[in-house]
């Protein structure tokens, strides 16, 4: 049987030592199963790891990728910190760009960016109103809210579907389920940049992550509300004894999270799509989870994780398309890769004890 | 005394045991002969629970060496532990609630052996050893004192040589001690070594052959339990006098402060207690005590009087004759009422955080009356951190450093922190549940010192505790919880402490359980 006994401290060098190893060791594993499997392994890595980097409008793509994992992975991380398991933020993330969409559509003719703020508070309220199921059954009812979340988010996938393919299909489509264009007034732009013109994808939706991520670390680390959810998280007694209400805390980060979510949605289909269609979202509500993760919980560490991820993301579309490597096996590879940082981060907390297994 | 060297049955020599920085065990020696009842004797945090895991099997010592019959063994697991004959009764019980008592035995045993055959073994135990138990009975149904049995019983199972028992009194009524120890006594005459580990200095005494007293890691003594006295083995576990509490005269007034009347609460989980119908009054510059084995009631009846629970009825509360039921934990605060859960870790501070954050989360209602919105927005570090080096300073907690975790205090220190927390409120009701639990004699006295001082300046205190030295020495009112039901309130003048433990015990119950199993 094997047990994790907490370290009494943790050393200051495995900080640093820990992610390399872990780096290492994805390597390691990643060379022997590109050439058991015949691809060249060494350009294989290059395409993952490097060509992510290698121009300037790539790397610009990492943070467009990047953009909704960190927004998602905040609201995430509130819920995570006060025990609460949302895990529905795909189906959050639909609900919010579906709502901003049908906001969009109802003024066909509209062109100022002003229009966009209403379109993102219709995206809070989209993600925040489908959160807000599971919140109500939990604190009423208490209900599993990891089953809830979980389940809606298939709703809202297939409630989506037939939205784009009924009520909000374009009858110029073709027969595709699309929905008509968005006004002007709705898409979020490029960023232009003198003298060079745009980056990539890059647009005006990474500004939204650079407001959230101070605004957040600012909430977690000093405001009563971030210390409510601290204290609820770890010891949720001790939150009863300071009188906090608990029910009311576990609605606020719902609310939050799915809010959140439903931003990045409108972000997302706003400058990236620019009309509503049946798949929206390509699983970020599902990465976000190990984006908050990988992040320890905490508002800079996601950003930085969101990147990451981001970059292994686009780097596995690169070796898909330079050499014809199937997604799952590029799909494997970052699942080695995240198994051994998280190893190498349990193991800077925890020792590990082999003892006799019973009988 | 020189112990002939075959009679011995466990020597353990040059014990070393370190947690970081930490020293738990140093060059600990100590040899138990047969059939000997061996007292481990020592304050909090002497290393007591750590040199007996390490017996156990439960901890690996980092140095030094153990011989059982003068073979030269490692114990790596309680597997080994068991083999090698020894058992050990745990201070909190390993049972599991939802199955009986012989199948809690069966699942521990390491030899597979038929259900039946387990009742019949059982049976046979109990019978011989008088640890009456019905085998078939759910443990959710048992007394603590026959949990306590239980475990004993499975130990018996595997006939031990040597019998740990981890402070096996401090859950039971005198009626169950005197009936514990005898059990004690006749195995120890059979031949089975036992190692006793307590803080009572009476129970040692009465019960032990031989004692070993532990300070800061180390074995400072192993002394002839027969030929000693209570008050030297006080001082030597201390290591300097012990301070009597000074009573000063009194305060009375006959002004009720805090009342509770017709107090019913359903229990809300399945292994939850009910209160029912629960009075009771305390005056100002009084103490009442509520004496009571843990899980009487105590953490239910907690909950309701802070208010982190309401009673279904605003007046079956009442401050000043003024129905406060319906008010929440922070409310009450404001009028001046402080509670103290039983739990110190995880509920009345979080470990994680630092002092001056546990100072916070009880506080943050002070600054929210007086600061704008703003202000009220934001946690208030430093604020906080001023009161927390106040209460600090004022309550002598020692810390290992400046706003330290609250989980780097030791459990006294923190207990001395919660309690200065909450008298910094200035609180004019305060309600204490188990404030000297698993403290060691140097932080409780000082902790009851501040009890007395707080009714003795003219506050109503109201004390529960399992602890009948500390009630007798502190209150001037008693009465009793069992199982949710409130004795009347007695003058400590009227009542005995075999009273009290009657009616810990539920009156004669456990007697006459006994007498119809018999």
């Amino acid at each position: 049987m094997i047990t994790f006994i907490p370290r009494d401290k943790v050393s200051k060098n495995w900080i640093i030592i820990a992610p390399i190893l872990s780096i290492v060791f994805t390597i390691f594993f990643g060379l022997l199963i590109f050439t058991f499997l015949g691809y060249n392994p060494l350009e294989t890595l290059y395409q993952i790891f490097v060509s992510p980097f290698s121009r300037i409008d790539r790397i610009s793509d990492i943070l467009v990728k990047a953009c909704p994992l960190i927004i998602i992975g905040t609201g995430l991380m509130l819920c995570f910190k006060s025990n609460v398991w949302n895990i529905g933020a795909e189906g959050q993330f639909i609900m919010g760009a579906l709502l901003a969409g049908f906001i969009a559509l109802s003024f066909p003719n509209i062109e100022t960016k002003f229009f966009l703020l209403i379109t993102i508070l219709a995206g809070f309220v989209g993600g925040a109103l489908w959160a807000f199921i599971p919140a109500i059954l939990k604190t009423k009812l208490n209900v599993n809210e990891i089953l809830v979340s979980l389940m809606l988010v298939y709703v809202a996938m297939l409630f989506i579907d037939f939205i784009v393919r009924g009520p909000l299909r374009d009858p110029m489509s073709f027969g595709f389920p699309l929905s008509k264009p968005y006004p002007e007034g709705a898409l979020i732009n490029k960023i232009p940049f003198p003298g060079i013109g745009f980056l990539g994808q890059l647009h005006y939706g990474i500004l939204f992550v650079f407001l959230l991520v101070p605004f957040s670390w600012i909430f977690v680390n000093k405001t009563l509300g971030g210390f409510k959810i601290n204290v609820l998280g770890s010891a949720p007694q001790a939150a009863k004894f300071a009188g906090f209400k608990q029910n009311s805390i576990t609605i606020t980060v719902l609310l939050l999270s799915g809010g959140l979510a439903g931003v990045a949605g409108v972000i997302e289909v706003s400058a990236n799509i620019g009309q509503l269609q049946p798949e929206v979202s390509f699983g970020y509500g599902f990465t976000a989870i190990i984006v908050a993760f990988l992040g320890r919980l905490s508002p800079i560490g996601i950003l930085f994780a969101g990147i990451i991820i981001a970059t292994v993301k686009l780097g596995a579309d690169n070796a898909q398309m330079t050499m014809g490597i199937p997604k799952v096996v590029t799909g494997l590879f970052e699942g080695i890769l995240l198994f051994f940082l998280l190893t190498g981060e349990t193991l800077q907390k925890y020792k590990i004890k082999w003892s006799e297994g019973k009988k | 005394m020189a112990k002939k060297e075959l009679d011995i049955l466990l020597k353990a020599t040059k014990i070393c045991k370190y947690f970081g920085n930490f020293v738990a065990n140093q060059n600990i020696d100590i040899s138990i002969a047969k059939g000997q009842i061996h007292a481990l004797l020592g304050e909090n945090g002497a290393g007591k629970s750590t040199l007996v895991k390490i017996f156990y099997g439960v901890l690996q010592p980092d140095s030094g060496s153990i011989e059982i019959n003068k073979q030269k063994i490692s114990i790596t697991s309680p597997n080994i532990a068991r083999k090698n004959g020894i058992g050990m009764v745990f201070q909190h019980f390993s049972l599991f609630p939802a199955l009986t008592v012989a199948e809690n035995i069966l699942i521990a045993l390491d030899n597979k052996i038929k259900f039946s055959e387990v009742v019949n073994k059982i049976t046979k135990l109990s019978k011989e050893w008088e640890l009456f138990v019905d085998p078939l009975k759910l443990v959710s149904e048992l007394s603590v004192g026959e949990k306590q049995r239980v475990e004993i019983i499975r130990c018996l199972m595997q006939n031990p040589s040597l019998l740990i028992m981890d402070e096996p009194t401090s859950v039971l009524t005198p009626q169950e001690i005197k009936n514990l120890f005898k059990i004690l006594k006749k195995l120890a005459s059979s031949g089975c070594s036992i190692l006793y580990i307590s803080h009572k200095l009476e129970e040692i005494i009465e019960l032990a052959d031989e004692v070993t007293i532990l300070k800061s890691g180390k074995s400072i003594a192993s002394i002839d339990a027969k030929k000693t006295t209570t008050n030297f083995l006080a001082e030597t576990m201390v290591g300097k006098k012990i301070t009597e509490l000074k009573k000063a005269i009194r305060s009375k007034s006959k002004k009720i402060a805090f009342e509770v009347k017709n107090l019913d609460k359903l229990k809300d989980h399945e292994f939850g207690i009910s209160l029912k119908n629960i009075n009771l009054q305390v005056n100002y510059g009084e103490i009442l005590g509520v004496a009571g084995i843990a899980g009487n009631g105590q953490v239910e009846l907690m909950e309701i009087l802070s208010g982190e629970i309401n009673s279904k009825d605003n007046d079956q509360i009442l401050l000043e004759k003024i129905p406060i039921g319906k008010t929440n934990i922070n409310e009450r605060r404001k009028l001046g009422i402080e509670t103290i859960p039983e739990e110190r870790t995880f509920h009345a501070t979080v470990p994680n955080l630092t002092l001056s954050e546990n100072t916070f989360l009880t506080y943050f209602f002070k600054y929210s009356n007086t600061k704008s919105w703003i202000t009220n927005l934001l946690n208030n570090p430093q604020n906080s951190l001023d009161e927390s080096k106040k209460i600090v300073k004022n309550n002598d907690v020692r810390c290992p450093e400046t706003n330290p975790l609250a989980s780097q205090l030791s459990g006294g220190n923190l207990q001395k922190f919660i309690l200065g927390r909450s008298l910094a409120n200035n609180p004019k009701v305060a309600i204490f549940s188990q404030p000297t639990w698993g403290v060691d004699i140097g932080a409780a006295t000082a902790i009851r010192q501040k009890l007395l001082d707080l009714s003795r300046s003219g506050k109503a205190v109201i004390l529960i505790s399992q602890d009948l030295e500390e009630i007798f020495e502190l209150s001037d009112k008693i009465c009793v919880i069992n199982e949710g039901v409130l004795s009347e309130i007695f003058d400590v003048r009227e009542i005995t402490a075999t009273d009290v433990g009657l009616l810990m015990g539920g009156k004669n119950r456990e007697n006459k359980k006994m007498d119809s199993i018999k």
